[in-house]
């Protein structure tokens, strides 16, 4: 039996080695609290600085435009609500394929008398350009369209999405967090176009669980979520947890040194899967779109992805039937029925996120596995008929 | 040898035991899933770990492991438990009673609180630092529907009457949050007898790393709260957010830590703390504030009158301490927790908060004696007050001249 390999990527990574290294020393001797006076709290201080620059640097913003939060879903309900806060309400328009951390704080600024439009996006899962125009004429405060999906790999073009909402007055925000790392973000160009606040998170770039940050235009006004002390120039209080934070400075740099290497490594691995799929018979989430170079998502017809799902686990590849976020909820993905895919064939979603560890023997050994499975299930299932 | 400076701010933060060090590291590496990947093993094995440091956080308090929540602080904790709670039973009442002298993350998310329609009263302590009982009593009205009060001051370390206030707040049907941030690991907690309904747990303040914490929330009687973090529906709703395991791990280990050795520890932290006021107490003109007995063993906060607060704290350079004082932008605030006793500015400036823990040594402590006798000294020849106190003057009838 060989050691279980893991396709999961866009689910969490593991931390890299040379990140745990630069935490270590904040996990044991350099102990102190950023706020305190003594030299325990400046060298933490200084730490966190360092980090800031290097978050900053890998996504093209300033070191003052990040503020850290303690994760992904944090920094986008920071972004929505702060945001709304220090808005009279309005319209508020999010992409109908969010991620929930960003459309279910947007269901709640109903209650503050917002009005929510989720945008259409087509059958590959772009956003839909003239439903995009139909709302953007209802002069929206806030849009928030993720810049790659989780589930599909989906990127938009959230360049000219942000111009467009611009134009309409609209601030514009963008979760970044699947993006990073794969495809190359850079915020000082995006915000010349119109994004104002972006996400990203620390353990999708083999960074630790625990850090995260929202990249804000200094013009927009948040209201902080948490407060208490006043950290984050009053964006976000609370002890900062600076062997996280030093953690995700160091997972940065690497990934934005690593990208040019890694992206099209994984693409090649991506390509091999995907003509594996086909002569399958897998049906391709989101084909005709551009996607992230690690993401495949795709289903077999008669074949549920729970079912599927278990035994490939069994034959030791780790792989997601839906996102993690939501793999207790049996609703078929809200990603797929936005991009029009009934119901049964969306049950039977499968998605492979490849990592700069894997390999082509990985990607052979997998489609070998995989074929074996689906014609046994697809046996069974033609017994049962 | 002595590592320079001597770390005596434990309750600022403390470093992470080796233990609880070692525990954590494999879930950064190996043991890296996320926990709420149901399809593999990578994620069930971390989801059982995450149960098990869940566990072990209910067990300190003798809480049911069902009514412990993750959060990433005991700042989000205290964010929490008051905005949930103040906005769901918002329809029952508006008010809120707590404590001058409480956390800025219980002050401030009152002020939030306030701005969002709600009256809050913040109750004077006595000079103690104490509540007085019946001063609380009376602020309460028929429209309360939470109380917030520390355990145990980061400041001063007095420990409140959690136990009958909890008594008072349960007979009137009001919800009652109680900030144990610093509380944990140095009293003993039994959320079985103790009438608390909601209580912030903190992991850097007992030896865990910084950037996890937990909310205790009642269920017999069921508490419900407003969820402040909305997305995946993680924590059955009331955090959402991917879990972060190593560090989750670490509060596990740490809490455990502090079950299993709370007792001795505590023995032996005290005679440290004793002998550091032994030591002190021989200089004139010293107060010790808050209460004595009502106080966790770790904490000694002493004002030295006549000493001007930024040359104290730079003439103790080679001790990690903290100061009456707080930096704001602008200036050099007084602790508002010392004002809240009744001292004076001067005399709140002057002062230094000493927190003693696990890995302080008699060693260190002789050395905090002997630099403070050394410096006070200096510093007080060298202050024309002290000049004046000594020849008898009363300097509250001496009238200043304006520069």
């Amino acid at each position: 039996m060989f050691a279980p390999v893991y396709l999961d990527h866009n689910a969490t990574t593991a931390t890299d080695p040379v990140v745990v290294e630069a935490m270590l020393p904040y996990l044991s001797g350099l102990c102190g609290n950023a706020s305190s006076r003594h030299e325990y709290g400046r060298a933490a201080r200084r730490a966190i600085d360092e980090a800031r620059s290097k978050v900053a640097a890998a996504v093209g913003a300033h070191a003052s435009e990040v503020v850290f939060t303690s994760g992904g879903s944090e920094a986008n309900n920071l972004l929505i609500k702060g945001a709304a806060a220090c808005l009279k309400p309005g319209v508020l328009a999010v992409s109908a394929i969010e991620h929930p951390c960003v459309i279910r704080p947007a269901e709640q600024l109903r209650k503050r008398g917002w009005t929510l439009h989720k945008l259409a996006v087509d059958a590959a899962g772009r956003v839909d350009v003239a439903s995009f125009q139909a709302v953007i004429a209802e002069q929206p405060r806030i849009v928030s369209v993720m810049l790659a999906n989780n589930e599909t790999g989906v990127v938009q073009d959230v360049a000219s999405l942000a111009t467009q909402a611009g134009a309409a007055g609209a601030w514009f925000h963008t979760d970044a967090v699947q993006a990073v790392g794969k495809i190359a973000v850079d915020f000082r160009q995006l915000n010349a176009a119109g994004v104002n606040a972006l996400s990203l998170s620390a353990h999708k770039i083999g960074g630790p669980k625990g850090a995260a940050a929202l990249v804000l235009d200094k013009r927009l006004d948040i209201e902080p979520l948490i407060a208490g002390g006043g950290h984050e120039r009053g964006l976000r209080s609370g002890t900062e947890n600076v062997a996280a934070i030093v953690g995700f400075g160091v997972a940065c740099e690497l990934a934005a040194a690593r990208l040019a290497d890694v992206a099209p490594r994984l693409l090649a691995l991506r390509e091999r899967l995907e003509r594996g799929l086909f002569s399958l018979g897998a049906t391709l989430f989101g084909q005709a779109a551009e996607r992230l170079p690690n993401t495949l998502y795709f289903a077999f017809p008669d074949i549920d992805g729970e079912t599927l799902v278990g035994h490939l686990d069994r034959a030791g590849y780790a792989l997601a039937s839906g996102s993690a976020c939501s793999s207790a909820n049996p609703e078929p993905s809200h990603v797929l029925r936005a991009m029009g895919v009934e119901a049964e064939l969306a049950r039977g979603a499968l998605r492979v996120s490849l990592g700069a560890a894997n390999s082509a023997a990985e990607m052979d050994g997998f489609l070998v596995t995989l074929r074996a499975t689906v014609l046994r299930l697809q046996q069974l299932t033609a017994m049962a008929v | 040898m002595l590592k320079l400076p001597i770390y005596l701010d434990y309750s600022a933060t403390t470093p992470v035991d080796p233990r609880v060090a070692d525990k954590m590291i494999p879930y950064l590496v190996e043991k890296f899933g996320n926990p709420a990947s149901r399809s593999h093993a990578f994620g069930w094995e971390v989801e059982t770990a995450v149960e098990e440091a869940r566990e072990e956080v209910a067990k300190l308090v003798n809480a049911d492991a069902k009514e412990i929540v993750w959060t990433s602080g005991a700042t989000e904790s205290n964010n929490l438990a008051l905005k949930g709670a103040a906005q769901f039973y918002a329809g029952k009442g508006k008010h809120l009673v707590t404590v001058k002298t409480e956390h800025k993350a219980v002050l401030d998310t009152c002020r939030d609180l306030e701005r969002l329609g709600f009256e809050v009263t913040y109750l004077d302590v006595q000079d103690n630092g104490l509540i007085d009982l019946e001063v609380f009593k009376a602020a309460l009205r028929p429209d309360t529907i939470l109380v917030s009060v520390m355990m145990v001051n980061n400041e001063i370390g007095v420990i409140q009457p959690i136990a009958e206030i909890g008594e008072i707040c349960r007979a009137k049907g009001i919800i009652f949050h109680v900030d144990a941030a610093q509380a944990t690991g140095k009293v003993v907690i039994d959320l079985a007898t103790l009438k608390v309904d909601l209580m912030s747990f903190s992991a850097h303040k007992t030896y865990g790393p910084k950037g996890i914490g937990a909310l205790y929330v009642r269920r017999k009687p069921r508490i419900r709260l407003t969820a402040q973090m909305h997305g995946g529906g993680h924590e059955r709703g009331f955090r959402s957010g991917t879990l972060p395991t190593h560090q989750i791990v670490g509060m596990g280990e740490a809490f455990r830590l502090a079950r299993v050795e709370m007792g001795a520890e505590n023995e032996r932290i005290r005679m440290l703390r004793d002998r550091l006021y032994k030591g002190l107490s021989d200089i004139d003109e010293v107060y010790v504030n808050g209460d004595m007995e009502q106080r966790v063993p770790h904490n000694l906060n002493i004002s030295f009158a006549y000493v001007e607060g930024e040359s104290l704290l730079m003439a103790v350079k080679d001790l990690a301490v903290s100061s009456g004082s707080a930096c704001t932008s602008a200036s050099l605030e007084p602790s508002y927790v010392l004002r809240a006793l009744g001292r004076e500015d001067e005399l709140a400036h002057s002062s230094i908060r000493f927190t003693l823990g696990r890995f302080t040594t008699e060693e260190e402590v002789d050395y905090a004696v002997k630099l403070l006798h050394e410096k006070i000294s200096r510093l007080r020849e060298l202050s024309p007050l002290w000049e004046m106190v000594q020849e008898g003057v009363d300097l509250s009838t001496v009238q200043w001249a304006a520069h």
